[in-house]
């Protein structure tokens, strides 16, 4: 840009003898140019610096912390480290001998001695149940007598429950024995470990998430379709309404922007249920038979009928905002160069509107990707979706680990899907107003 | 959040003054975590508003949290800012909550008061409800409710055998889409006795069992999540049967006159408790709260308010009359002799052990 300028300034200025162009005070006129785009700079800088501050604070901090937690894996490290220690030479095979049973002893008992906050024992138990069902009851059972164990310790554990007889839980125990671990991934992927290490795929009735995850997303495409089937011809007639017919639209348009979405859900649930308005009126007015009443809500179908009216202002408004730009002389010139009226809403209106479709296109299906309480509510079994189960490991079973690992599957794919859209249409053609 | 404590501050800090230098006490605020809704309301009045009127220095604020008291514990416990002050939770949360090391353990002759006849604590509440970290208040239980008008007057569902028997009792069911109770009830329906339930389903064929008897009816269910969903489902005339925790249902029956019938066959039972947050600020104000809200007396008041058995041995002899409606609570406490005839003592150990993997059979199960 200085460059540019200097380069500009020299076909008219005055040129020096040295060849280089000053300001009336006498500074050279690129550093002078220089210095003061820098104080420019700055000063856009400091004006967006709050944002920036918050967007760091409280947006890209959690979300980079919440996916740390998708790898972080201190439990066994942490708990068991003469254990770790003893079970290097262990071959994975059988169940361990004596020096890995002592060396488990002198883990419970140094546990025994720390102050209850700061005990390791308790987060094992929870950490190794994750992978392996019943060892929290193992670690928990067992820490409450294993300091009275005597030697040999190696019979005293395998008296005291079960599992400690089994290769399984040992071979986990090695294997999550680091620092950073891949199980959460694993596991979201509907895969596990077997006996040798390698990764396999889940027994059949375990198998959740990828199937989740697909239904997510063909569920958000099809919303994403019938907002704009729905969107587009609204948008269209309000952008060639005069202005205040459609201002007033636009109002209904955005009603249920002012609504809760609570409400807003439980207004569909009365309108779809059984014994709710639509089934009631077709059998009232004889259409159908009242044993036959159509079941809309509390299946997928619920699921994508309220979303898509929930979400369909996404569509409408940056549909809207593009339409009104598109002058109607375009058309006419079309029509009077001999295009049908079909023809030139095709060839010549549709395009211009590709903008518009973009950007509520994105918007709608972001949104509809990690959708949660609407689903939740009409949803069923049918119509649920990833972020359901993503919400329940963070608030139920408290396995942040998984939760983490599937909310970051989940952003690394709006993200890739994302740069598919940037790659194949462009980003710079988004409008949203 | 800390708006409302700095608010319920300030208001204690007025009524302070109102009441001038004569109270010795420093105003406290407790912050009190339960379930919200009519067993908030049960609480506030049975134990909450008696208390600040003998402790007039303290004030107790309520936090409709418990529904996931688990996930904001560890929350807090990590963010080193502990505002809860009092938890009321299920006791296999509280006891994965023990493990984490995130509340304080109790030991229950030491900070609870006996009997009025004397009986340590330990032996007065009933047996297998007291935790290490836990101390039991009311005993709940889901039931199997039903509408007599989905069905004919001669052919009445009576059984957990019934729900699963489409043929003669068709209709749709409303059950609550976790494994917990379901999986047990498809075993006793199945003709499984009550108390080889959770041996069998420690065994991959007896989970096997459960799903194949479940199965039977997955085309005639509709899951609920929220507490309140069911008796409205069973109101809106959507399903013919619904599962709903019984002071619920109770409600549901009694206040709002709701047509609805209760099955007690194979009711699962269940405690309901408090936990105090390890490292709160108020531990000494929260465990005087806490010794005189577990007595025998205030736990039989808790029944005056809503249908749940106070946990206590002692406390069922004064239960008495509902205080609003003026019936007789004894006949609709889960624990009553007549409704006591098979109850399915959920066993927590089973579900803080096998729930994750139950919970992945059940949501696999459901995506079929």
């Amino acid at each position: 840009m200085a460059q540019a300028d200097a380069g500009a300034l020299d076909q008219n200025a005055s040129v020096e003898p040295t060849g280089r162009l000053r300001t009336a005070d006498g500074r050279p006129l690129k550093s002078a140019l220089r210095r003061a785009q820098r104080r420019r700079k700055i000063t856009a800088f400091l004006l967006v610096t709050p944002l920036l501050v918050f967007i760091l604070g409280f947006f890209v901090f959690p979300i980079a912390q919440m996916m740390w937690r998708s790898v972080d894996n201190p439990q066994v490290v942490r708990a068991l480290p003469n254990t770790l220690e003893a079970l290097q030479t262990w071959d994975g095979q059988d169940v361990p001998g004596e020096a890995v049973f002592a060396a488990l002893h002198a883990d419970f008992v140094a546990d025994a001695e720390r102050p209850r906050r700061d005990q390791a024992m308790g987060p094992l138990a929870v950490r190794l149940n994750y992978e392996l069902s019943a060892a929290r009851g193992a670690i928990s059972r067992t820490s409450r007598q294993a300091v009275n164990f005597e030697a040999p310790y190696r019979e005293a554990f395998l008296d005291s429950h079960r599992l400690w007889g089994q290769p399984e839980l040992w071979r986990i125990i090695k294997r999550e024995g680091r620092p950073l671990t891949s199980a959460y991934y694993v596991a979201a992927l509907d895969r596990e470990f077997d006996a040798d290490g390698s990764i396999v795929r889940r027994d059949e009735n375990r198998r959740i998430y990828v199937q989740l995850f697909i239904r997510t997303i063909l569920m958000s495409v099809a919303i994403t379709f019938l907002t704009f089937v729905l969107g587009f011809p609204i948008a269209y007639y309000l952008s060639i309404l005069p202005m205040r017919y459609s201002s007033l639209l636009m109002i209904c348009v955005l009603l249920p922007f002012w609504t809760s979405l609570l409400v807003r859900t439980s207004a569909w649930i009365v309108l779809l249920q059984q014994q709710g308005v639509i089934n009631s009126s077709l059998v009232g007015l004889g259409l159908m038979d009242d044993a036959n009443r159509v079941q809309m809500i509390y299946n997928m179908t619920g699921t994508i009928v309220a979303m898509t009216h929930i979400l369909l202002p996404f569509m409408v408004l940056p549909l809207y905002s593009v339409m009104r730009t598109i002058p109607p002389s375009y058309m006419r010139a079309a029509k009077s160069m001999g295009a049908t009226p079909s023809t030139a809403f095709r060839r010549v209106y549709f395009p211009q509107t590709l903008p518009g479709i973009g950007a509520g296109g994105v918007l709608v299906f972001i949104i509809s990707i990690g959708y949660y309480i609407t689903p939740a509510l009409v949803g069923g079994q049918s119509g649920r979706m990833i972020s359901n189960e993503i919400a329940r490991h963070m608030q139920q079973s408290l396995n942040w680990g998984l939760a983490a690992a599937l909310g970051t599957m989940l952003l690394v794919g709006v993200l890739v899907l994302y740069w598919l859209y940037n790659r194949l249409v462009g980003a710079d053609s988004l409008k949203l107003g | 959040m800390t708006f409302k404590i700095k608010l319920a501050g300030a208001s204690a800090a007025v009524s302070l003054l109102a009441m001038g230098a004569a109270q010795a006490q420093d105003p406290v605020s407790l912050t009190i975590v339960s379930w919200g809704g009519a067993y908030t309301a049960s609480q506030v009045r049975a134990y909450h508003e008696p208390y600040m009127e003998l402790n007039p220095h303290v004030t107790i604020i309520n936090d409709d949290g418990s529904a996931n008291a688990l996930a904001g514990l560890r929350a807090q416990s990590q963010a080193g800012n502990v505002t809860w002050d009092l938890v009321d939770m299920l006791p296999s949360d509280a006891q994965l909550a023990c493990d984490e090391g995130i509340i304080m353990q109790i030991d229950h002759d030491a900070m609870l008061a006996a009997a009025p006849d004397g009986t340590p604590a330990s032996e007065d509440f009933l047996p297998g409800s007291l935790g290490e970290c836990f101390i039991p208040q009311i005993v709940y239980s889901t039931v199997l409710t039903y509408r007599p008008d989905a069905f004919p007057e001669d052919n009445q569902p009576s059984s957990i055998a019934d729900l699963f028997d489409v043929e003669n009792f068709p209709g749709r069911r409303a059950l609550q889409d976790r494994p917990g109770t379901n999986m047990e009830w498809a075993l006793y329906a199945d003709g499984v006795d009550p108390d080889d339930i959770y041996d069998l389903l420690r065994t991959p064929e007896g989970v096997d069992r459960a799903f194949a008897k479940l199965d039977e009816i997955r085309d005639h269910i509709i899951f609920w999540t929220e507490g309140a969903q069911a008796p409205q489902l069973l109101a809106d005339g959507e399903v013919a049967f619904a599962t709903g925790y019984n002071g619920r249902m109770f409600d549901a029956i009694e206040v709002e006159g709701q047509p609805f019938e209760i099955i007690w066959d194979g009711q699962v039972v269940e405690w309901d408790g408090w936990v105090v947050p390890a490292d709160g600020n108020n531990l000494d104000a929260v465990m005087d709260y806490l010794y005189w809200a577990t007595d025998t007396q205030r736990l039989a008041d808790q029944a005056k308010f809503i249908s749940y058995g106070p946990a206590r041995a002692s406390s069922a002899a004064l239960v008495g009359e509902h205080a609003d409606l003026g019936i007789d609570m004894g006949p609709h406490m889960p624990t009553a002799p007549e409704n006591y005839f098979a109850p399915i003592v959920l066993d927590n150990d089973f579900w803080v052990d096998y729930g994750d993997e139950m919970r992945e059979r059940f949501a696999n199960w459901m995506l079929q």
